[in-house]
């Protein structure tokens, strides 16, 4: 039998249930020790040590990374600790910007918050600060350099949770800084703008970009019609800015905030969420039947998207077509409001309000613009509603709630669940259900999709089929799925993926919250949300069977296809073709593709295409071979890399690409690899997909 | 399961030293020319060349390379450092033990006529004893070899570094055979342990335990690693024997490899050490090649690859998280600890990191035994350490000492006494010793018979570091020292954790603060403040270690640092904000040659009525101290 085992810390003692480390255990005893760079779901990184403790016998270290053992005494707030705590923050202060009230993270800044909480009232050392620039390039997100701490949690969250790993550290020592890769601005890497990053940063060094102004001018202009959708995860989480306990829905009082401010009209956003619940399982439906183009990812998350625009373009034809339900949103009202309500699509400006920072990326896509105007005009986060609100002097929660406006402002469960990961597959399984069975569903709660877990898989079966469903949030759990659907080992006919951990509800543009439980208790709120409302299904939603009878015509048809699908586009960082320096005329010339990427000039590529042109020239292959410079066959570390009609030779030498030439020309189709090249060693690959 | 047919004979150690002992017996004489780092900037290579054309042009037949063929009247040969850095280039002449220093191209000529072919000394070139002008014929006959203990260093200066057979005939590679061949994991790893061998790298680890504790872990796949990132500002022991005696590295990464499990080495040296990185390379061939290290070692079933790396230029993956990153391919920062490398350590798996001149002494541990081994040192700190000697010493250089020496027999006796700035020995110059560099502290006059061992460093807020030690004279400024010191490890942090990066920083600016003259009693108590949040609360080594030397010296040299704050004043004068010129009027003439010399006209006053310097223009340049004939300008 397992006795319960001790630590003592400041005292008393707490019981050992498996924390990882010192850090959890001390929050569990209700002690909330100051931390910037330990998150739960991030890896341990021990570098902003303010999380020290005394440990009886090992002095003092970081309880981030030490694991708890029985029997050790903790002391949390000796008076070196408080000492060298102190100390920190002043020095964090030191080399900051502290021009905090005009800081977009005022008020939410862990760096303020932890210096009023130590009592800080001078720093000691100089300023030691050194100016840079703030990068504002990106649709989405500010880097402030001037704010940064230099905690990694940006970069660790960019990395381990979305696998992408668009800022990294640069620099040594008081010249360390997290950037793009050279320096580069935000807006020209491959940032997915989902902003993680900025929902982990501690200070004010990454935050969302504000469209406030942008939002005031367009409510203040006499000639303009307003109209504001509000996503489904904004309800359970404005509240919390107003005091509210996460999860609890606000709509009736963000209905209310916005009307007082001046906004013409305020529809839903999940009224678009039992659209594209329509339009994604039929689209889906119409797959499966025939096989094609299966699995199906949802299109919904604009983070989710560009990542498979960069990173899986071989992988596009499988999204979901579908506009998101902002967009569709946006769409529909430039596309109807006009014919009913006296105003031209130019007057109208649609603003939503998200939980997400991606969105505003979305909106700015130029598949979501008609005759030069935007779908989606401005696009405000949770917070930056909430400010809005805050400026206008409303007192939140003394508003009587009021409803949405119609058309748009009429919802099932369905469309409410969105918010969540998980919800996109549900509400799509409760039309797609009922549609394979012919039959209305028993009971419409599918829990087996819901959950925490990065990757969940259910198996349904309908009327003598199975479904097999995979919801995913964070990117970097996508992109393992992906990776297996790309080399064919699929084993789903339908993927849900969110960008951000528990999707819409932990978006980047949700009022700042570092405790995981916040997440839970608006997941919580939207599941609750959905319970309440009359219709949990979309195909329930009368105004949007009103909708397809007046406007749209048949789901999936013309003009449904026209206002509510999109395409996608490959953003391969080199998709172009190469240039031709020797071009054969015949047509069963061979093809030489020479990579003069960066690190393959530094590989000597340069050399090695010289090399092979003098060959082609000297042997009279002119008319057999076309030489080209080709720009990085994204497999840098094992440059030069030269493709040779289909069959890419890694760390290629001249001797080697001459030999396989001629292999070629000899028309040995599958000619083997020169022998110098480590038989198994993965050199050769699938040439669709190496060579451009 | 493999056929010990197919295996490859082990190698027959006796018998490759019989045959190189036989044809080294052919040549009775021996040239050996040290190619330390030292040596060479002093211009042993010229020396060597000389030597070549002087021997064949004497009419006598020189062997470079020994071949069992070899009918030579002379071998010459290539040694790494001898040690005597300062009286370099070195030349050593065998049988008679002879010890040549500062030798140029231009004496060769006579050493080959005089001593090689007449077997007599050239008297003038040979070591000349400061103090009463002796000539000292060889090692044995000179101070500053006498009273070391030269063990780990023994071959390093003697043998070819790049002739295997050498080490092999001088008894190398027999403990390694031994330990794969003889003996369990476990029986080295008891034998280590109990010999009470600590890591030379700093930390002082015993090395034993460090084994132990990876031997145990579960798995198949183990790591070892040797450290040869030494970084410590004018540290040069590892790189002398990664220079002189590569092979004894090498057998002790082997040993190590045995005892814990291992079957993939990999010696990390600094880029900065080329001729360090080649003559390892060159080790890890050769003994390759010899059948040593491989696939079968010693012909066993057990195999080791040995992989030679080189550091990306910082100093902060001499820490071993930091070096494992670095390894891995990944940016050089340290990560805390637990998990510490033995439990996961390079790519996950259990690894031992090794110092060089820890791995040195292993091969000794086992040839010598453990009780043997004991005998030299102290009880707690076994064994011999290497110091880099230097600053205001007559005789610096790399030099050997049990552990529990002190330092009167260091900076007396094997440096041979203090100078002053002009280079002349001064008997009551001595002020301190900085020890363990950039992670170190300082000893006064009061610790000068302190036996220097881990503990007893650690206890008066030094510690054996990786063995720089630099003497100081009573003209240096212990502000300055701590600055120069503060100034390296704050280039150095990696800029992970805040304390290291910004607390390093800050101490800096307030070092700076009393060496310009800002400082008030707040700055002293910051400072120390700070010291002590960056050296409790630091992530790694380099951090936790950093404010070392200036708490150490502000314990220390508590007035000193008083002085410069509270009176403005640089007892030792280097603190140049700090300087107050003044012309003292008993002495001044009134020449006017000062006031015509002061580049900005600070210094007023009348021909032959004492002159005044304007303090408000005054530079202190010093130009005017320089200038005057009779040293009535003071304080500069």
């Amino acid at each position: 039998m397992a006795t319960v085992e001790y630590v003592t810390i400041d005292g008393r003692d707490v019981p050992l249930e498996g924390e990882k480390n010192l850090l959890e255990l001390t929050r569990k005893a209700g002690i909330d020790i100051p931390t910037f760079c330990y998150h739960s779901e991030l890896s341990v990184y021990g570098a902003c040590r303010l999380c020290l403790v005394d440990i009886e016998g090992q002095g003092i270290t970081s309880s981030c990374s030490t694991v708890p053992a029985p029997g050790m005494v903790v002391r949390t707030r000796t008076e070196e600790i408080r000492e060298i705590r102190k100390i920190a923050v002043e020095l964090l202060l030191a080399n900051h910007d502290q021009r905090c009230p005009v800081c977009p993270k005022n008020g939410a800044c862990q760096l303020q918050d932890l210096s009023r909480k130590l009592g800080i009232e001078e720093v000691r050392f100089k300023p030691t600060q050194q100016v840079a620039p703030v990068d504002r390039t990106s649709p989405s997100l500010v880097r402030d350099p001037n704010k940064c701490v230099l905690c990694g949690d940006c970069v660790r969250a960019c990395a381990e949770i979305q696998g992408i790993g668009a800022i990294d550290f640069v620099g040594r020592g008081a010249d360390s800084a997290v950037k793009p890769a050279f320096g580069k601005d935000l807006n020209k890497v491959e940032c997915v703008y989902c902003g993680l990053c900025a929902s982990v940063c501690p200070t004010g060094a990454l935050t969302p970009k504000s469209a406030v102004n942008d939002a005031w001018e367009a409510i203040q202009d006499p000639d303009k019609t307003v109209l504001v959708q509000i996503a489904p995860a904004v309800r359970v989480a404005l509240g919390e800015h107003f005091g509210l306990p996460a999860g609890t829905p606000a709509t009736g009082q963000a209905v209310a905030a916005l009307r007082a401010m001046g906004v013409d009209q305020i529809y839903d956003t999940s009224f678009a969420a039992d659209l594209t619940v329509l339009e994604e399982a039929n689209e889906f439906l119409k797959r499966f039947q025939k096989g094609e183009k299966i699995p199906q990812f949802t299109s919904c998350c604009p983070g989710w998207v560009k990542f498979a625009e960069q990173y899986f373009p071989e992988l596009l034809p499988n999204l979901s077509t579908c506009r998101s339900p902002q967009q569709m949103l946006g769409a529909l009202a430039k596309e109807i409001l006009p014919k009913t309500q006296k105003a031209t699509a130019h007057d109208l400006v649609v603003i939503s309000i998200m939980p997400c920072t991606a969105k505003k990326f979305e909106a700015e896509r130029p598949e979501f613009m008609t005759d030069g105007v935007r779908d989606v005009d401005i696009v405000l986060t949770t917070q930056e509603l909430a400010r809005m609100i805050e400026e206008s002097g409303l007192r939140f929660r003394e508003l009587e709630p009021a409803s949405m406006d119609q058309p748009f402002g009429f919802k099932t469960g369905a469309g409410v669940i969105f918010g969540v990961s998980g919800g996109v597959t549900e509400a799509v399984l409760r039309y797609a259900a009922e549609a394979m069975a012919g039959v209305p569903l028993g009971s419409v709660e599918f829990k087996a999709v819901r959950g925490e877990a990065g990757l969940r898989e259910a198996t349904i079966s309908i009327a003598d089929q199975t479904l097999r469903l995979a919801v995913v949030h964070g990117l970097e759990q996508a992109k393992r799925v992906a990776e297996q659907v790309r080399n064919g080992d699929s084993r789903w006919d339908l993927i849900e993926v969110m960008a951000c951990p528990g999707g819409c509800v932990g978006g980047a543009g949700q009022p700042v919250a570092h405790d995981p439980v916040v997440r839970k208790l608006r997941t919580k709120g939207l599941y609750d949300a959905d319970r309440v409302l009359d219709f949990h299904k979309a195909q329930d939603n009368h105004m949007v069977n009103a909708c397809y009878d007046e406007h749209l015509g048949e789901i999936g048809g013309d003009k449904a296809h026209h206002l509510l699908h999109t395409c996608y586009m490959s953003r391969k960082r080199i998709a172009g073709r190469g240039m031709d320096l020797l071009d054969a005329e015949q047509d069963t010339k061979v093809e030489v593709n020479v990579c003069l990427g960066t690190s393959c000039i530094l590989r000597g590529s340069q050399h090695l295409l010289s090399e092979l042109g003098e060959a082609i020239e000297e042997r009279g292959l002119q008319d057999d071979v076309e030489l080209k410079a080709t720009f990085c066959m994204e497999r840098c570390s094992r440059g030069p890399n030269v493709c040779i009609g289909g069959t890419v030779i890694e760390k290629c030498t001249f001797t080697e690409a001459n030999d396989l030439l001629s292999a070629k020309l000899a028309g040995l189709k599958d000619a083997p690899l020169p022998a110098s090249a480590p038989s198994g060693s993965p050199r050769s690959a699938d040439p669709a997909r190496a060579c451009l | 399961m493999n056929d010990t047919a197919d295996r490859p004979v082990a190698p027959n150690l006796t018998r490759m030293a019989d045959e190189y002992a036989a044809a080294s017996a052919q040549i009775k004489q021996r040239v050996i020319l040290c190619a330390g780092t030292g040596c060479v900037a002093n211009g042993a290579i010229e020396v060597h060349e000389a030597f070549v054309e002087a021997i064949a042009t004497a009419g006598l037949n020189v062997a470079t390379e020994l071949r069992s063929e070899s009918t030579a009247d002379v071998r010459l040969s290539k040694s790494g450092c001898q040690g005597f850095c300062q009286m370099g280039p070195l030349v050593t002449v065998e049988p008679q033990g002879l010890l040549y220093v500062k030798v140029t191209p231009a004496d060769v000529e006579e050493i080959v006529e005089v001593t090689l072919r007449d077997g007599k000394t050239v008297e003038r070139l040979l070591y000349e004893e400061q103090r009463n002008g002796r000539r000292c014929h060889g090692p044995a006959d000179i101070p500053f070899y006498r009273q070391q203990a030269r063990t780990v260093l023994r071959l390093c200066g003697y043998i070819d570094p790049e002739d295997i057979r050498e080490y092999i005939a001088e008894g190398g590679y027999e403990s390694a055979r031994r330990a794969y061949v003889d003996m369990t994991p476990e029986e080295i790893c008891g034998d280590v342990l109990r010999s009470g061998l600590r890591g030379r790298g700093g930390g002082g680890f015993p090395t034993g335990r460090k084994w132990e504790l990876t031997r145990v872990q579960p798995g198949d796949k183990k790591y070892v690693i040797c450290n040869g990132d030494e970084g410590d500002p004018g540290a040069f022991m590892d790189r002398s024997v990664m220079e002189g005696n590569p092979h004894a590295v090498i057998e002790g990464l082997l040993i190590t490899a045995r005892a814990v499990g291992a079957d993939e080495a990999y010696v990390y040296v600094r880029a900065e050490y080329p001729l360090a990185v080649q003559r390892i390379r060159k080790a890890v061939a050769d003994a390759e090649a010899a059948g040593i290290v491989g696939e079968h070692v010693f012909g066993t079933e057990l195999g080791l690859t040995c992989h030679v790396m080189e550091g990306a230029g910082a100093f902060v993956c001499g820490e071993e998280t930091a070096l494992i990153a670095s390894i891995e391919g990944k940016r050089g920062m340290p990560k805390p600890k637990p998990p510490f490398p033995a439990e996961s350590g390079l790519l996950g798996k259990p690894t031992v990191i090794n110092n060089v001149e820890t791995l040195a002494c292993v091969p000794l541990v086992l040839a010598m035994g453990a009780d043997q081994f004991r005998t030299l040192g102290t009880a707690g700190s076994p064994g011999t350490k290497t110091f880099a000697l230097t600053g205001h010493v007559v005789n610096t250089g790399l030099i050997e000492v049990p552990f529990g020496a002190t330092l009167r027999d260091i900076v007396y006796n094997i440096g041979g006494g203090v100078t002053d700035d002009s280079g002349a020995i001064t008997d009551e110059g001595f002020k301190a010793v900085q020890i363990g560099g950039p992670s170190g502290g300082c000893l006064t006059e009061e610790q000068l018979d302190l036996p220097l061992d881990f503990d007893s460093l650690r206890s008066v807020g030094a510690m054996v570091g990786s063995g720089g030690l630099v003497v100081m004279n009573r003209q240096t400024c212990m502000v300055s020292v701590a600055r120069f010191f503060m100034q390296f490890t704050q280039n150095e942090s990696c800029g992970k954790c805040l304390l290291c990066r910004e607390g390093t920083k800050q101490m800096l600016a307030l070092l700076d603060d009393i060496i310009e003259g800002n400082a008030d009693a707040g700055t002293l108590e910051l400072l120390a403040k700070l010291g002590n949040a960056v050296q409790k609360g630091s992530l790694c080594g380099l951090g936790k270690t950093a404010p070392n030397p200036v708490l150490s010296m502000l314990r220390q040299f508590q007035g000193e640092y008083e002085d410069h704050v509270f009176h403005k004043r640089c007892p030792a004068g280097e603190c140049k904000a700090l300087l107050m010129p003044e012309i003292d009027p008993d002495l001044c003439k009134g020449c006017t040659a000062c006031a015509r010399k002061c580049p900005v006209d600070a210094i007023i006053g009348d021909v032959r009525k004492p002159h005044t310097i304007d303090v408000e223009k005054c530079i202190k340049c010093g130009a005017c101290a320089e200038v005057c004939k009779f040293n009535a300008v003071t304080g500069v």
